[in-house]
């Protein structure tokens, strides 16, 4: 079945932020500190702009009607920095400004003139004074140093990575018009790029202080998201909305890649540690771990990614004793926020390649010690977790090995052949009891014309949202998709379905969609439309969790993939080529095994980027990399011929079986393509991404 | 300054320094054309300038006088889609879109002009165009399916 948006998408005709033509919107601009960390001393409007007559809207901390905050999980981010206050970053927003066009805008921006008192940043993990979040599992007792016990510890590192949607952010923001003295409405709508709706709706409505009526949030077509377009997008909305107001008109706020790359959210870097205790004869005693997570100047979602990193942390196995204990902290760098993986593909890695090094110290195959050691029906997790249905470890990992042909023969130097394999498992929808809490809401309405409309604030970001609900639906009432259709995502339509994230939009809202279309058609036997369904999710008994001891079940069910890369080490240049990527992912049930296989087939590439070329190096707590010209991202002639196979181990709870896999294929490319590079050259990096210098430096100190 | 687009013949007034990307979007309200970077990195803006496939970003509108632009709302022929256009909806090619119209540009010129393509020869001719959705495999699936 074609895609629903396909038409639109492969003739232009589908609007994005950008494309929206609004005759009388004027553009706006962010001012952006320059200093890492210290105190606005003063902020000046330069005399030798003309600044008068209206040619240009300022807005500052001052104009901010509501309260000066970000609203996310804590309440540390301002909206933007006042004057006298502190700058915690690099490209921090400190003032906004609009003007009718670009020329006047830039030559406005360039007469701000911003003073600061310096203080001392702080990068440095380990001098780090500020902790966002701390978590702690422990299972059973970790084994120290016994006789007849192999005791292995190693630590791995891993980089910073841009989501690097190909649209950048942006927001278009009206104002609600005056309606003769004394009626003036205070609303405004914002139009933008976006994951998540209501998290904007909520974050417009503390700033600005607005009703839930008064604010309204839209999404255009959004050119991809990965996580980008979870949080940030507030913080352009708010921005856009600011001025609009000031303004009286609408202003489009739309980012240019530099500007977004400069101050955007990044992956969390971070720095895991590992000692693991086997028997000789491999048998696994205890994993005993410690992930520390860079979460930049202010926490925006930190807490939560460092707590889907502890709960993967001790990868696809099963294991009697486990201490997992995770801090993240706050340094003086643009903050770091959601991701595709979401912390799990950070502490997954260091699983992973924990796996091979133990093999290795054993002299036994790695493959032979997953199989040993992996988690199968009835096992518990870290969390205490028993496994009670859809565990495919096992499945996943026969079904890669069965699909790669034998090794090639020996490469010709300097280039070396390698394979390395990987295997992990991803937790679906939200952690703990998130959902429970959420209570995600969608509505079906039953038209008296004999069409169906689905009403859901899950987005469209181009894994398939528009086309499974759609199709969910008509499968379950039985009648042609032409007639389901689905309402725009606009907060004045559509229920909180909760945010578009967690591997959580096909499996608990596509399951809404699936009950709600049951109760449909069992209505319809008895009564005329028009009618209006309503579904929240309700947590099932059988699921326990608790968040202070972090016991229990973490996730509904979790998602499985083998990974198996093949990569080409150039032991001259130190290049590393990841030519042929093989991946076998239990999702449930493939809904529409296209869309699937494409989703699993770009966050696969997403991670053999991470893995390889996407490096961001820091000076003076900014990035580097700031352009597309120095961030690379694979293109068509770097991506390995990407094989993905479906299986299916289907979830009782899911829409006909399925389970969430957006973030599932961030998981394993790294960790098998750093185990295929050490199997092409003998040497092991830890660490991503595998830069030729880092590849040709550990060769030498070999 | 006059040139075609799409076909058709149009007029602009203005800088002739302005680039091809603001002008076709901005006063001509072909949007289908996106921004991805402005540097020329990304592919986003590819239009085909007489048949060859440029960043618009990169290119000062004067320089197009006289010259035949195509669009990606060029290459439908009234309403109907092209057997490529087809290929990429059926083979999942366009995920969020975004990169889509630069990427249909690339490819159109590919198939036009190779006598033979094998994958490999299309992952060379679209890597000006970045993909961060698809893992560029169905994009490529969707491309060979066109030469049959």
């Amino acid at each position: 079945m074609p895609r629903r948006d396909g038409a639109a998408k492969v003739t232009g005709a589908a609007r994005y932020t950008d494309d929206l033509a609004v005759p009388d919107a004027w553009y706006g601009k962010t001012v952006r500190s320059t200093v890492p960390k210290g105190r606005i001393r003063s902020i000046t409007l330069d005399p030798a702009f003309d600044w008068r007559g209206g040619r240009v809207v300022v807005v500052t901390a001052d104009d901010i009607p509501g309260e000066n905050v970000v609203q996310l999980i804590r309440d540390d981010q301002p909206v933007l920095a006042r004057q006298g206050g502190e700058i915690k970053h690099r490209e921090e927003p400190i003032l906004l400004l609009a003007a009718a066009d670009r020329a006047t805008l830039e030559e406005a921006a360039s007469h701000i003139r911003i003073e600061y008192d310096a203080a001392q940043p702080i990068y440095d993990l380990d001098k780090a004074t500020e902790v966002f979040s701390t978590v702690e599992i422990s299972k059973g007792e970790v084994v120290e140093d016994l006789e007849d016990v192999e005791v292995v510890e190693r630590t791995f590192r891993v980089g910073l990575q841009e989501q690097l949607y190909i649209e950048p952010q942006g927001a278009i923001a009206f104002p609600w018009r005056e309606h003769g003295a004394g009626s003036r409405e205070q609303g405004v709508t914002v139009i933008g790029s976006l994951q998540c709706p209501y998290y904007v709706h909520r974050a417009l409505k503390r700033a600005l202080k607005l009703t839930d009526e008064e604010a309204v949030v839209i999404q255009a077509e959004t050119g991809g998201g990965f996580g980008g377009k979870e949080e940030y997008p507030s913080i352009v909305a708010i921005h856009a909305a600011l001025l609009a107001r000031k303004a009286g008109r609408p202003v489009r706020l739309i980012y240019d890649r530099h500007e977004d790359l400069a101050a955007t959210t990044k992956r969390h870097p971070g720095v895991i540690t590992h000692r693991t205790a086997v028997k000789k004869d491999g048998t696994l005693l205890s994993q005993d771990i410690e992930i520390v997570l860079d979460g930049g100047a202010y926490c925006t979602l930190t807490p939560v990614v460092l707590s889907r990193a502890a709960i993967h942390a001790a990868g696809a196995y099963a294991c009697p004793n486990v201490r997992i204990r995770a801090r993240a902290v706050a340094t003086n760098t643009p903050p770091n926020g959601a991701f595709r993986g979401f912390g799990a593909p950070q502490s997954l890695f260091a699983a992973e390649l924990m796996v091979e090094h133990v093999a290795e110290r054993l002299g036994v195959s790695s493959v032979d010690l997953r199989r040993k050691w992996m988690l199968r029906l009835g096992d518990t997790t870290a969390t205490g977790q028993k496994l009670t249905e859809s565990v495919s470890a096992e499945l996943v990992l026969d079904t890669a090995l069965r699909a790669v042909p034998p090794i090639r023969p020996t490469a010709k130097p300097p280039i070396r052949h390698g394979r390395g394999l990987s295997l992990v498992f991803h937790g679906s929808g939200f952690t703990g009891s998130g959902e429970k809490k959420l209570q995600g809401t969608i509505a079906m309405e039953a038209l008296a014309d004999g069409t169906f409309r689905i009403l859901t604030a899950s987005t469209e970001i181009g894994q398939g949202t528009k086309t499974i609900f759609c199709q969910l639906a008509a499968d379950t009432l039985g009648v042609g998709l032409e007639r389901v259709s689905l309402a725009p995502q606009d907060t004045s339509i559509v229920p909180d379905s909760g945010p578009t994230v967690a591997s959580r939009t096909a499996m608990i809202v596509g399951r809404l969609v699936q009950e709600a279309a049951e109760e449909i058609r069992e209505r319809l036997t008895r009564e005329r439309p028009p009618f209006t369904v309503e579904k929240s999710y309700i947590q099932p008994d059988s699921i326990h969790w608790d968040e202070t001891t972090y016991r229990g079940d973490a996730y509904p069910v979790y998602a499985w993939a083998c990974t198996i890369a093949d990569v080409d080490v150039d032991m001259t240049t130190g290049e590393v080529r990841v030519t042929d990527l093989v991946t076998a992912v239990d999702c449930g049930k493939a809904l529409h095994p296209v869309l699937a296989e494409g989703q699993i087939e770009g966050g696969c590439l997403q991670a053999v980027g991470w893995a390889t070329i996407e490096e961001i190096k820091m000076k003076d707590g900014g990035y580097q990399n700031d352009r597309l010209a120095t961030y690379l991202i694979p293109t068509a002639l770097d991506a390995p011929r990407i094989r993905t196979i479906l299986v299916e181990n289907p979830y009782s709870r899911g829409p006909f079986g399925a389970k969430g896999i957006g973030e599932l294929p961030m998981d394993g490319p790294a960790p098998a393509i750093i185990a295929a590079i050490h199997d092409a050259t003998g040497v092991w990096l830890d660490e991503v991404p595998a830069t030729p210098e880092k590849v040709l430096a550990a060769c030498a100190s070999r | 300054m006059r040139f075609t687009l799409n076909g058709r013949g149009v007029s602009f007034e203005g800088s002739g320094a302005r680039r091809l990307l603001d002008v076709l979007r901005e006063d001509l309200g072909a949007t289908g054309t996106k921004e991805g970077c402005g540097e020329g990195e990304c592919g986003a803006c590819s239009v085909l300038i007489d048949g060859e496939v440029v960043d618009s970003c990169l290119v000062a509108v004067g320089q197009v006088e006289g010259r035949g632009i195509t669009t990606v709302e060029g290459l439908a022929d009234g309403g109907r889609l092209t057997a490529l256009q087809q290929a990429f909806i059926e083979h999942g090619a366009a995920q969020c879109g975004i990169c889509t119209p630069g990427m249909l540009l690339a490819a159109h010129v590919l198939l036009q002009e190779a006598t033979r393509l094998d994958a490999d020869a299309v992952r060379e001719g679209l890597a000006g165009n970045l993909c961060r959705c698809t893992g560029y495999t169905k994009i490529i699936d969707a491309v060979l399916s066109c030469t049959k």
